[in-house]
């Protein structure tokens, strides 16, 4: 049930990249889009009434690996958001040059490649 | 002395990084050093993917155990592709000497070129799925920049179309490995494999596959995929453009494609057909749209989508000989596509035009470029004896072989129409009269006819790989034997 | 929309309640980020979420103090080479454990003893490739921030930008 509503995130996303006049309304849907894809890897790696996966000392290993909740995803998300940001910048870097070269952030306007 | 391939293997990713963030540090203003360094690195890649000829190991990092730790193979289909890699990065890091004279803040340029080729290198080698995930992420930002590189009008609108469809692609990419995980709890490759022949190809992996082919197809230019191709490698600097339709479609885009169909989903007929369809669509749709372009780079964009469609119905087939002619069109490809984008690129440097209709008689003023561009043509449109040649024939035997005979004509088809663009861009820029305003024109500078001459050499080199078999090429043979083992062994 | 328009118009940053609570504040703020990257082998953080922290102090200050003080304390060039130092020395790092101890890339060469396990000098290599990791990190992302805004006062310069000078990337690792 619930990775049908992190489905409707990216999909929400996916309907902001496809309609969107404006390239930073484009880049904030791509970002939406990202962060619903972020929340299915996340929610894959749940368990129900699990515990964080930190280990203190004193506590046993078995016990860790039978309650925790999967680190691994938290792990991939991390780095994913990270290359995330990376893009997001690199975007926003263009939105800006773009804006300087056309005068605009209408993307309808930004068409002199075609053919 | 003989160094052990095992401690190679790391050396691939690390090296082009290091030397990337050295020159960022060392080089800034100082352009030559820059270049220099670029070039010794893409050398160093290239004798050590030679001496990786014929090896096979699994590099665990770290040294943890494989159901734990990160691993990195190499096999005979990651060693094809990282020659292709490199000795292509090697032409096109020696083209760039000269071609990148004309832009400020070149030592930006090397630094990004070395990181997109880290991370081509790291996708090739990469042994489970997420670490091909984020180094598929290093070169695809590496190459968005790039395309950008000269911050000119159309430079920039066709990086945005391209940064926003990438984007698009990894997140449906990021998706897959996430099904993947959440279905068979490991990323390793080889575990992958292992569970999906336990619990057999069920409907989320079926949705999983599905989600790799949409990401991977975008990430490839396959038809109807393919928005963003014909305006990204015309409108980037030509070694960019080289690199990016020579390499970088293939490397992060039909290399991994077949390494999932075949050695980790290890799927059957039905979903193969997918592939062979895509495949024609992409080889019929590329060779019409081609035919009309009046601008040489974008009719060479347009071209590179429909021999993709070559490779991936050659993929697609399924068999071995098909198997053989998808991967040997692949090498030839990123043979010779690379010095079709170069030899535009001289045009480009020499008259200041990409317009067909404005160019002519550069026979004699470009001799160099035109030499080259003769055999790329020759090449490309598949005439005997040269590379371009015996790979589409062994793709239409394939064809003819398992019973499609409708595919089979069809690569014919487009065979002659490629055939036909190219002697349209031989007689309209080389062997036409010369216009007036291009009377001054002056002969290409040394480091681009070297570059340019390396890349027909080893075109034509490759042309001789059928000695050893048409059914299995010099190294293409080995390449293929690793896809059609089957899934990946414990 | 005025915290904008002054930063555009005469870089000297916010009004002097922000200016008096940024003094106050960026000292916890960066010690913070640093507790966040040494004790990442310990308790959850690490190189990622500690640089952002430290980065995000050195931003507030920019913000609030205006562009000019901001960059006097760090400055886009020592920025630029931080970055590239950081991920050569996590780079190096990894090579270490091939050379000198003869094992793999990457490997956690330094043994931890069972009775220094949670405390802060433990976990082998880890806590040094935080600390790089951390440099990296908080230097981009200040570079990122400076450079992205740095554009507007640059076209108010120079009015209209003729040269075709490239714009910044970071590495995304």
């Amino acid at each position: 049930m619930i990775y049908s509503l992190c489905l409707l995130l990216i999909l929400i996303g996916l309907y902001g990249v496809v309609v969107s006049r404006q390239t930073l309304k484009i880049v904030i849907s791509l970002l939406i889009m990202n962060h619903g894809v972020h929340l299915l890897l996340l929610l894959i790696g749940y368990r129900e009434g699990g515990n964080p996966p930190i280990v203190d000392p004193g506590s046993l290993i078995s016990e860790f690996a039978n309650g925790a909740v999967d680190p691994l995803p938290q792990a991939l998300v991390l780095t994913s958001i990270v290359i995330g940001l990376g893009v997001l910048a690199l975007m926003v870097a263009l939105c800006v040059r773009l804006y300087e070269r056309y005068g605009t952030f209408d993307i309808t306007e930004i068409r002199r490649l075609r053919g | 002395m003989s160094i052990d391939i095992q401690t190679l293997i790391p050396l691939f990713v690390a090296i082009p990084l290091g030397m990337s963030l050295l020159i960022q540090l060392v080089a800034r203003s100082r352009h030559m050093l820059s270049e220099v360094l670029t070039i010794i690195t893409m050398l160093v890649l290239m004798l050590m993917s030679c001496y990786a000829i014929g090896d096979n190991g699994i590099y665990h990092l770290g040294g943890w155990p494989t159901p734990v730790g990160i691993d990195m193979r190499l096999d005979a289909l990651a060693t094809l592709l990282l020659l292709a890699v490199n000795i292509v990065g090697v032409a096109v890091s020696l083209y760039s000497v000269d071609y990148m004279r004309r832009f400020t803040a070149r030592s930006h340029f090397y630094s990004l070129f070395l990181l997109m080729v880290t991370g081509m290198n790291g996708v090739i080698l990469a042994g489970d799925l997420f670490n091909l995930y984020v180094f598929l992420e290093v070169a695809a930002i590496a190459s968005y920049s790039l395309v950008a590189f000269g911050c000119a009008h159309e430079e920039l609108e066709a990086s945005f179309k391209y940064i926003v469809l990438g984007t698009l692609s990894s997140a449906l990419i990021l998706t897959g490995v996430a099904l993947v995980y959440g279905i068979t709890g490991t990323l390793n490759m080889a575990h992958i494999a292992a569970r999906i022949t336990e619990t057999g190809m069920n409907t989320p992996l079926l949705l999983a596959f599905g989600l790799f082919i949409c990401g991977f197809a975008f990430k490839s230019a396959l038809v109807p995929f393919h928005a963003w191709l014909p305006d990204a490698h015309p409108a980037a600097p030509a070694p960019v453009s080289a690199m990016l339709s020579g390499v970088l479609i293939k490397a992060i885009g039909i290399y991994v494609l077949a390494r999932l169909a075949f050695n980790v989903f290890g799927i059957s007929d039905n979903e193969l057909s997918m592939l062979r369809w895509l495949g024609l669509l992409s080889m019929v749709v590329g060779g019409f749209l081609a035919v009309g372009q009046k601008d040489i780079k974008r009719l060479f964009a347009y071209s590179s989508i429909s021999q993709v469609g070559f490779m991936v119905l050659g993929l697609g087939l399924g068999t071995p000989l098909g198997l053989v002619g998808g991967l040997y069109h692949l090498v030839n490809h990123a043979l010779f596509k690379p010095l079709l984008f170069l030899n535009a690129g001289a045009v480009e440097y020499a008259t200041g035009t990409r317009n067909l209709k404005k160019l002519g008689g550069l026979n004699r003023k470009l001799p160099v470029t035109a030499a080259t561009s003769m055999v790329g043509s020759m090449s490309i449109a598949g005439i005997p004896p040269f590379n371009g040649f015996w790979s589409k024939l062994i793709i239409v035997l394939a064809c003819i072989e398992s019973g499609y005979y409708g595919f089979a004509l069809a690569a014919v088809l487009v065979s002659i129409v490629t055939l036909a663009y190219q002697l349209k861009v031989q007689r309209m820029a080389f062997f036409a009269s010369l216009p007036e305003a291009l009377k001054d024109v002056r002969r290409e500078p040394p480091m681009m006819a070297l570059a340019m001459i390396l890349l027909a050499i080893g075109c034509i080199t490759l042309s001789f790989a059928v000695l050893t078999g048409l059914r299995d090429p010099w190294l293409i043979g080995a390449a293929q034997q690793t896809l059609t083992a089957g899934v990946f062994g414990g | 929309m005025s915290t904008t328009h002054s930063l555009r118009d005469k870089g000297t940053g916010m009004s002097v309640i922000v200016k008096t609570v940024t003094r106050w504040l960026k000292g916890p703020i960066l010690l913070f980020g640093i507790y966040l990257v040494l004790y990442g082998h310990i308790t959850p953080g690490g190189g990622f979420g500690g640089g952002i922290v430290i980065a995000s102090a050195f931003i507030l200050i920019t913000l609030a103090m205006g562009q000019v003080s901001g960059l006097q304390i760090f400055s886009k060039a020592v920025a630029s080479r931080l970055d590239s130092v950081g991920l050569l020395i996590f780079l190096a790092l990894a090579w270490l454990g091939t050379w000198w101890a003869g094992g793999y890339f990457f490997e956690n060469f330094i043994s931890t003893p069972e009775a220094a396990q949670f405390t802060l000098i433990s976990g082998g290599t880890m806590p040094m490739s935080n600390l790089a990791l951390g440099l990296k990190v908080a230097s981009a992302l200040f570079l990122l921030f400076t450079v992205l805004t740095a554009f507007q006062i640059a076209e108010q310069k120079l009015g209209d930008p003729a040269d075709p000078e490239k714009h910044h990337q970071e590495d995304p690792s």
